[in-house]
């Protein structure tokens, strides 16, 4: 987030929510939304194929067809160009490209736009409008927007909008991805990327190199990008990744299209797995580690409002598990490169000193509160808002981005579109939830949201078991029958392995830029059993 | 600012703050069952009553605004009288089943009424039965034990913002109920349990919890939530080296982003941590199957393979999904070994997933 949590419940004025189910994906979050909308009057713009439960009390709710938000958010700008609701002032002193931006923009009209995305031109508008007018306006989102192969396009075109009307650097405004997973901005920031060592340093950057070769006393450090997570996978199933370690991840649940995955993994020579539990991937190991979950270690996770903060340990380590990274560091004594820390403090500590953005913050300074980064000195108070006095390049860039729409369609065969989430009683690949005893009562089974006319036309009804299928694949669940989304769209989750939604999902095309799998649309069939 | 005095003591206040603020900075200790600093005042405890000098009445202090001059008791013969006589009127309909209580050892009830000596109830009579057998796997709803403060109808609208629950009835029949008295399941509860965490008595527990330790017994760690990315803090409760509840911790200093809030997996979501099928000890692949190994063996066959794929086929060939859900010290030292150790930027995590 370039802004802070705290500023969705007091600062924003108008709060614009597009791809994130924020009540179920990150309820506290959104508990603060509602309260700004219902105390202060906060306005609320909510964009989504499904109409969630933050729509109910929206000033506009604009239900797009799946994959179609380069569309929506460009009708946004052309209305907020036509209307003259830009920040000139803005527009002018801190960005730069605006121009080729508002020509590309012309011609997408809130009427035009509505052909594309099914949203009426006259809610463009007034969200154009609500979001260009208010004092300042944060845009929310979540994989809803990048799970696409166009996901990086619409971050960009999300991008555009909060520059043309300055919404960037002051409070209450901001672009603002709500992060999936506790730790998924640290893991960022420390480097677990393939084309950035910490802080987001590049690897093609000879200096950079040369700092961290010294800093870990090695002769030479690799000098090409690596290879992605879904690129990795594809490498092993043309046989030429080897060897893979997967540290608390399962991608036999989580990644696209898992008859592909599970090809990929079994031409691998070699599998290590380290985790809390044997989950769908270790069962395909050569070798597992049992690591420790949060309660039994000591460290740091960093939000998704960049906010550094301590997690403790609070019990011993189960059985015969060993902290994470003193496997790691096992593993590296026996490869030649001594590795010898103390506690993770001792590795946060070294931490620092590779890490600008980081260099300002110790446990003693977290020790109650955590810091937001960038934090560069012991005196520095944190970061909780970005780009204040200037972006990091310098001026904000726009980018020209095109509609292209989703890479998968309904056709004959695949008449529906399938998208896919979470919902708020799981997490992920249910390997924690599942095994929480409360939770998996409560949700034990998973369900395919399909509106009451299709249901009805198909002679399907409420908690029938159904087969949904799509080329990759099919499952059998549950239907659950909703007017939340339209009538050839349906909704399902991932978390259930014995009816895993990621059967189904496609693994190409990939984003070209973030590698992101296009989890959120594909063409589906629906089946009655 | 105005002049107070409060016990003999003379205090300067800004103007509009409650009584019960200024007494409290005068550091006066007032009993509370209705007041939250997060939540709107409601002022329906009374338990909070001091003594004005020259007012005829008791000033309910949490909702009276301090005025200038005033002369403040907090515990003269008629406040604790006022006091004593409430905690009566309270354990008239409270079902004193102490023992085998969740909230024993850490009820305002209990500390009250030790507090003011007070036993037993003048007012018992007709006893009503409020429970409500619930079927929901997260919270148990004791309304025996409920005294009526309305905290947790409060939380649920301003915190949460879910309104799943409201005062029914009027009364010594009023209780704490759903639109149409049903279940919480059937309700807009999203089982966050904020009504749990400001409940000041045991009418609302964590069945999750039920019967793994008294408050007392147990150690609060505070740390960082496992789930998702915003970042809650929480305490995990533990008793006898296990995990036996979360609680949370309402400081904004320690609890910066969610002030204690929390959502139904971060509050009730912890059981996992001691499954059955933990791993608790490394295996390896042998004949086909995986089989219990000792860390040393485990350790030099992933070592020796490692070698044997670099040497035979590039570092290249080799990759690392590191993690969302470790910690950054674990994260950097992942990277570090596969850059530094093995030599390739082949690492990555589940951040696209």
């Amino acid at each position: 987030m370039t802004n802070s949590i705290a500023e969705l419940e007091k600062d924003a004025k108008a709060i614009f929510l597009i791809g994130t189910n924020t009540t179920e994906n990150h309820p506290v979050i959104g508990y603060k939304i509602r309260k700004n909308v219902r105390e202060n009057g906060a306005k609320l713009i909510v964009a989504d194929p499904r109409k969630i439960e933050l729509a109910e009390i929206a000033d506009v709710y604009m239900r797009f067809k799946p994959g179609t938000d380069v569309a929506l958010i460009n009708g946004m700008i052309n209305v907020i160009i036509s209307e003259g609701l830009l920040d000139q002032e803005f527009v002018d002193q801190r960005t730069e490209g605006y121009e080729d931006v508002a020509a590309s923009i012309a011609k997408y009209t809130p009427e035009y736009v509505s052909t594309i995305t099914g949203v009426p031109a006259e809610d463009i508008k007034k969200a154009a409008r609500i979001y260009a007018e208010a004092e300042a306006a944060a845009v929310c989102y979540a994989m809803g927007v990048t799970q696409h192969s166009t996901g990086t396009d619409n971050v960009k075109s999300i991008c555009n909008l909060a520059l043309v009307t300055g919404n960037l650097g002051k409070p209450g405004s901001g672009v603002n991805p709500l992060r999936g997973q506790n730790n998924v901005q640290g893991a960022c920031d420390m480097g677990a990327l393939p084309v950035v060592l910490t802080a987001y340093q590049k690897v093609v950057d000879e200096p950079v190199r040369q700092k961290f070769e010294t800093a870990w006393k090695v002769d030479k450090l690799p000098d090409k990008n690596g290879l992605t997570l879904t690129d990795a996978i594809n490498k092993a199933y043309d046989g030429e990744l080897k060897g893979l370690l997967v540290i608390g991840e399962n991608p036999m649940l989580s990644d696209p299209d898992l008859h592909h995955v599970e090809e990929a993994l079994n031409k691998l020579e070699f599998l290590m797995v380290q985790d809390i539990f044997l989950t769908e991937t270790a069962e395909k190991a050569d070798v597992v580690f049992p690591g420790v979950t949060f309660a039994e270690k000591d460290g740091t996770f960093s939000n998704t409002e960049r906010r550094v903060q301590r997690v403790r340990q609070a019990i011993s380590s189960l059985g015969n598990a060993k902290q994470d990274w003193e496997i790691i560091c096992e593993l590296s004594n026996r490869l030649g490169y001594p590795m010898k820390y103390s506690s993770p403090g001792e590795i946060f500590e070294e931490i620092r000193t590779v890490t600008p953005s980081y260099a300002g913050i110790s446990y003693d300074r977290i020790e109650a509160t955590g810091l937001h980064w960038p934090c560069p000195t012991e005196e520095h108070p944190g970061t909780p808002i970005l780009h204040k006095e200037k972006f990091n390049r310098g001026l904000g860039l726009f980018h020209v981005v095109e509609y292209i729409g989703p890479a998968e369609h309904p056709d004959n065969e695949y008449p529906f579109i399938l998208t896919t989430g979470r919902q708020l009683y799981h997490y992920h690949t249910g390997t924690m939830t599942r095994r929480s005893s409360a939770l998996e009562e409560h949700k034990p089974y998973n369900e395919v949201e399909i509106h009451p006319n299709t249901a009805s036309r198909m002679g399907i009804v409420e908690g029938e078991f159904v087969k949904l299928s799509t080329r990759r694949g099919s499952i059998e669940l549950r239907a659950k029958l909703t007017d939340i989304l339209e009538e050839n769209v349906v909704f399902t989750t991932f978390h259930y392995k014995e009816a895993a939604a990621n059967l189904l999902t496609l693994s190409e095309p990939l984003d070209p830029v973030a590698k992101i799998p296009p989890y959120k649309v594909c063409a589906a069939n629906l089946e009655k059993i | 600012m105005i002049n107070v005095t409060i016990n003999g003591k003379e205090i300067q206040v800004p103007r509009g703050t409650m009584l019960l603020e200024a007494c409290r900075q005068a550091g006066a200790d007032i009993p509370t069952f209705c007041h939250d600093p997060h939540l709107q005042l409601a002022g329906s405890c009374r338990m909070c009553v001091v003594e004005a000098k020259g007012r005829w009445n008791l000033l309910a202090s949490c909702v009276m605004p301090a005025e200038n001059g005033m002369e403040i008791e907090t515990e003269s013969p008629s406040v604790v009288e006022a006091r004593k006589i409430i905690l009566e009127l309270l354990l008239a309909r409270h079902d004193l089943s102490c023992h085998t209580c969740e909230r024993d050892g850490d009820c305002r009830l209990q500390d009250y009424c030790y507090r003011y000596g007070v036993k037993e109830s003048r007012f018992a009579g007709e006893i009503i039965h409020f429970s409500k057998e619930d079927p929901n796997p997260f919270i148990e709803r004791d309304y025996d034990k409920c005294i009526m403060c309305t905290k947790c109808v409060r939380v649920c609208k301003e915190i949460t913002g879910a309104e799943a629950i409201n005062v029914k009835d009027r009364g010594h029949h009023a209780a704490i109920s759903t639109a149409f008295d049903g279940n919480l399941a059937d309700s807009t509860c999203v089982f966050c349990g904020q009504c749990i965490m400001v409940c000041p008595v045991g009418a609302l527990t964590s069945k999750v919890s039920m019967g793994k330790g008294k408050p007392y017994q147990v150690e609060k760690v505070l740390t960082t939530c496992t789930y998702c990315g915003t970042g809650c803090t929480l305490e995990l409760n533990v008793k006898d080296d296990t995990v036996v509840g979360v609680s949370s911790n309402r400081d904004e200093r320690y609890s910066p982003v969610n002030q204690g809030a929390l959502c139904v997996k971060g509050r009730f979501g912890w059981d996992f941590i001691h499954a059955e099928d933990r791993l608790t000890t490394p295996l390896i692949r042998k004949n086909g199957e995986l089989q219990p190994a000792s860390w040393d063996e485990a350790l030099d066959f992933a070592a020796a393979k490692l070698k044997q794929i670099k040497e035979a086929s590039g570092p290249d060939a080799l990759a690392m999904f590191a993690s969302a859900r470790i910690t950054n010290e674990e994260n950097y030292l992942a990277q570090k070994f596969m850059r530094a150790v093995i030599g390739t930027n082949n690492v990555d995590h589940c951040a696209r997933l």
